[in-house]
């Protein structure tokens, strides 16, 4: 059902996938007197959680345990976890899970009608439940369907919010363009839940969808919530060369294996344990992601992978796993790797390199979804607890959206249950005049130098450059110079396109603001962060530095728009840092 | 601006369907063919119930019926009308497999053997009455 | 091969013009671009105020759906060689409203898609169950290709009677209703039958078929109609003949 504009909300819920589908969900479930509503710059079915291949994990094992899965991902994340967090975490999730089953969602099943588990990267047992090799598609159209159960939800399909409203320090609504009509409108609400998704798309080579830019993390970063863990950029090791789709964890889960130019698996020579015929737990190819796009790096320095046409690659073997085996369980994958490839997994070996795919870093929450602004709460890939801490773990994500969107929904309900009236006082519709003007002159701006689409792809060249796989202080600093020039630019870049009427050159334009806060963020964190630990890597700083930094990074935006960065130290409730084993 | 223009007011456009709309495409065509089958399945059966009413109404109606048949307009008709009702026969039974999903011990009976059942059941039918009429 | 291939796109901007134009742009001709690639390269290089959607660019999320030289596609799944020599003819999905440029209005779909109750339908007061609801591999097959739609419309873009009834439910919605009847969970295949067996539900369509040939996905949406009005006859029939059967 269509919201309407200029309308107040209870709680409002950006983004709608995954997390932001679950959280409105839960805001229904939890106060039938709430006003709830989902505010979403695209459809809710086209949200990234759709293209998730590989599955969600969740203890259901008889042989498995709450406190292995909570162990394999803090050891995962490099320590960098909160690991009371993860210890919520994942009880919740088999629950969220079998929530999700009851809703339709078809997960596979064993030959008794049990829900079916596969083993996935860097877990000690089998616990991912998975939907064949289109996981992430089952949860999301299951989630949307369910939600139009609820009449109470309202949507506001394909706006785009371009700034949050915060007055005495506390939410008090958004500012929204709709594209189809240009029309601006102020949204009040006492509760704001970010489920924006992640910012891949900072990045040149990513798996993620255009829509990834990262607009919820600068809203919250320009409001004055501080991002957490930002230099956390997590690589998946099997992307398609030039496209970067995403070929899932669950290739190699289910045997595919990692070979270089001359058909060797290399990761046995990087401390990933010996080659096995059989795909073992938390060894080699099912080794932890930022180990192996790591791994990557060093065969091309040693010169021992495969030129492309789009740059160098490795191949990942399935056709040992045979026809019958790839059709029944990956036939997703054999679809993109002929359509986008021209090649047949069963007979052929797919091109594979590392490209950009999670954001281990976001709104820096508690465990409830709350940020340190009153009203504003943020769950999924947009925020971080942390439960992913320096590395995620495959599959772990999925879930994620699920139990914190249901939490951060609740925490919000109960939040917006208490909270004054949602009549925005004089000087919240200031704010909302000011931006009206400030975005009209964007759109009408004559002139300009060079287009959106240059900007962002030297900004996206930048960022690859200095805050890549392997990072320096001269990287860092390249690309932080080269960022701040970018921002200079932006503020005369030119905007063909003076349409009100569904206008995209003007929200790129938008997001791309979005992404240069962002990705300034990633490389001012990972400058500071003088160690390497999981996905950051520092060449001048090889080794983990649990002494100065097993903390969270927390990034603020000060007043005159620079940065300011502090610590938070990792609460070590149950495990103490230790040597990350895999293969042994 | 067009005059039709109001700000935050954007008019869709919204395209006519032309009358002709099946003409330009080839499945279009042959659908609506098939749908204008059913005017000579209609006939065939009238024409069929008019032997009928013929041949009960003794030898002289039955003449007389025999002649009209004969006549070049009436052959004409009748000719067409059985490329119409074979047409319609022949997609009929293409588009059965989609209609009718037969599990055979769990795996799903494919759509030639459907199809295939369809044209050998008719084939036989059609045996049958050739050896009843002119055997 | 040629260097470069011909789109002729169709330009809509209601700000200026009453109708459609078409306007042509030359770009590159690579191997692995998609016609999508090809869109990018023009708003990125040539043309920023060209208007489109897209995001997934792997066919997933079925936003990029448009008619490419006549036919219903997913501009991110279809090749530019494949056209070559060209010119290749870009125009928004048919059987929708035009926003802008290939921008169609779908929210006809979104207010049809909640009136089959496209969800698990199940005796609430029931309670709910401790663990998974069981379902064999067998039960998923059931319904397992009916739940591959991605929502991208090109069915109703490829369907006539979409075009000429505007109340029609359509071929995705019918399917989406499909997946839920023929869910082995499901308990609510009588709620959905009194929208679906109506002259907008099924007994609306006359199996043109064109929405399956269109379906990138392989859902066969007009066998889910057809199998659906097989059932719904014979509900009917049943009703008919045994009125004392509940339903």
């Amino acid at each position: 059902m269509a919201g309407e504009a200029g309308a107040a909300h209870d709680v409002l819920v950006i983004g709608g996938g995954g997390a932001g589908l679950r959280a409105a969900i839960a805001v229904a479930e939890a106060d039938a007197r709430l006003s709830v509503a989902v505010v979403s710059k695209v459809y809710p079915m086209r949200s990234h959680t759709v293209s998730a291949e590989g599955g969600a994990a969740g203890v259901i094992r008889p042989t498995d345990s709450l406190e292995e899965h909570a162990h394999d991902t803090v050891s995962g994340g490099d320590w960098l976890c909160d690991q009371e967090a993860v210890e919520a975490f994942v009880a919740e999730a088999p629950r969220e899970l079998l929530r999700l089953e009851h809703w339709g969602c078809p997960w596979s099943r064993e030959p008794d009608g049990h829900v079916a588990v596969r083993p996935f990267g860097g877990m000690k047992q089998m616990r991912t439940w998975f939907a064949a090799d289109k996981t992430g598609f089952h949860m999301l159209h299951t989630l949307f369907q369910t939600s139009l159960k609820y009449e109470r939800i309202s949507r506001y399909d394909e706006w785009f919010v371009t700034r949050l409203l915060v007055e005495d320090g506390r939410v008090r609504g958004v500012v929204a363009i709709e594209l189809m009509s240009g029309r601006i409108e102020m949204i009040a609400a006492k509760a704001v839940i970010l489920c924006t998704g992640g910012c891949g798309r900072v990045y040149p080579f990513t798996t993620n969808a255009n829509i990834k830019t990262g607009d919820g993390m600068a809203l919250a970063y320009r409001a004055g919530a501080p991002l957490k863990d930002m230099e956390f950029v997590q690589y998946h090791p099997t992307g398609l060369p030039f496209t970067g789709i995403l070929i899932t964890e669950a290739a190699r889960a289910e045997g595919g294996w990692l070979l270089n130019k001359d058909g060797y698996r290399y990761l046995q020579d990087y401390d990933l344990g010996k080659p096995e015929p059989t795909p073992v737990l938390k060894s080699m190819e099912l080794g932890p992601r930022d180990r192996l796009s790591q791994a990557f790096v060093q065969e091309v320095e040693k010169g021992k992978t495969i030129d492309g046409p789009h740059g160098p690659v490795v191949h990942l073997d399935l056709r040992h796993l045979g026809e019958e085996i790839i059709t029944a369980k990956l036939p997703f994958v054999r679809e993109l790797c002929l359509e986008y490839e021209g090649i047949d997994p069963v007979r052929q070996l797919i091109p594979v390199r590392p490209v950009v795919h999670y954001m281990m870093g976001g709104v820096h929450t508690n465990i409830n979804g709350a940020t340190p602004v009153p009203g504003l709460y943020a769950a999924g890939e947009t925020a971080c607890v942390s439960i992913n801490g320096a590395n995620r773990l495959g599959s772990n994500s999925l879930p994620e959206c699920l139990v914190f969107g249901a939490w951060a929904g609740r925490a919000a309900a109960e939040y917006a249950a208490s909270a004054a009236s949602a009549e925005p006082p004089t000087s919240v519709r200031a704010q909302g005049a000011d931006e009206r003007r400030r975005l009209d002159s964007l759109l009408h701006r004559d002139g300009g130098r060079e287009p959106i689409s240059a900007i962002r792809a030297e900004m996206q060249r930048a960022v690859e450059e200095g805050a890549g796989i392997y990072r320096s202080a001269d990287s860092l600093a390249k690309a932080a110079d080269k960022l701040g020039e970018l921002r200079e630019r932006y503020t005369v870049a030119r905007i063909e396109d003076h349409s009100r009427t569904f206008n995209t050159e003007f929200i790129a334009a938008l997001e791309l603001s979005c992404m240069l806060d962002v990705a300034e963020t990633i490389v001012r964190c990972a400058q500071l962060r003088e160690e390497s630990r999981g996905a950051h890597q520092r060449i001048d700083f090889p080794a983990r530095d649990d002494e100065r930094f097993l903390a969270n990074s927390l990034i603020y935006r000060s007043a005159d728009g620079a940065s300011r960065v502090e610590y938070l130290p990792v609460r070590v409730t149950r495990w103490p840092p230790a040597e990350r084993v895999y293969g042994r | 601006m067009s005059a039709r223009y109001t700000e935050f007011h954007p008019r869709w456009y919204r395209p006519r369907m032309p009358v002709f709309w099946w003409v330009g495409r080839r499945s279009y065509l042959i659908f609506v063919l098939r749908e204008l089958t059913s005017v000579f399945v209609a006939w065939s059966v009238v024409f069929l119930l008019l032997l009928i009413h013929a041949v009960s109404q003794g030898s002289k109606q039955y003449q007389q019926f025999l002649n009209l048949s004969s006549n070049p307009w009436m052959l004409a008709l009748n000719v067409v009308t059985l490329a119409f009702v074979v047409f319609h026969a022949i997609t009929w039974f293409n588009l059965a497999p989609q209609a009718m999903v037969v599990r055979l011990r769990g795996k799903r009976v494919p759509r030639s053997w459907v199809a295939g059942t369809h044209f050998a059941g008719w084939a036989l039918l059609s045996a049958l009455a050739a050896w009843l009429i002119l055997g | 091969m040629p260097d470069h291939i011909i789109l002729q796109v169709t330009r809509y901007r209601p700000e200026r013009e009453m109708e459609p134009t078409t306007q042509e742009y030359e770009i590159p001709l690579h191997e692995e671009w998609a016609v999508l690639d090809g869109l990018n390269h023009v708003k990125d290089q040539l043309d920023g105020t060209l208007s489109y959607r897209w995001s997934c660019r792997m066919g997933i999320c079925g936003s990029c759906g448009m008619t490419v030289n006549g036919e219903p596609r997913l501009t991110c799944a279809t090749f530019l060689t494949d056209y070559r020599p060209g010119p290749i003819r870009v125009e928004p999905l048919r059987n929708f409203p035009v926003i802008r440029d290939l921008v169609v209005e779908t929210g006809d779909f979104m207010r049809k898609l909640p009136e089959v109750k496209p969800w698990l339908i199940r005796d609430e007061d029931a309670g709910t169950p401790q663990g998974e609801l069981l379902q064999t591999p067998a039960d998923l097959d059931e319904y397992k290709q009916y739940s591959m739609c991605i929502n991208c419309m090109l069915c109703y873009s490829a369907c006539p009677i979409v075009g000429l009834e505007k109340d029609f439910l359509g071929p995705a919605a019918i399917a989406l209703a499909q997946r839920y009847n023929l869910d082995s969970r499901d308990e609510g295949a009588h709620e959905r039958m009194e929208v679906l067996s109506t002259a907008e539900g099924v007994w609306g369509c006359t199996f043109v078929g064109e929405c399956t040939t269109a379906c990138p996905k392989g859902v066969d949406p007009a066998g889910a109609i057809q199998r659906y009005k097989l059932t719904a006859a014979a509900e009917s029939l049943k009703s008919f003949l045994m009125p004392w059967r509940s339903a």
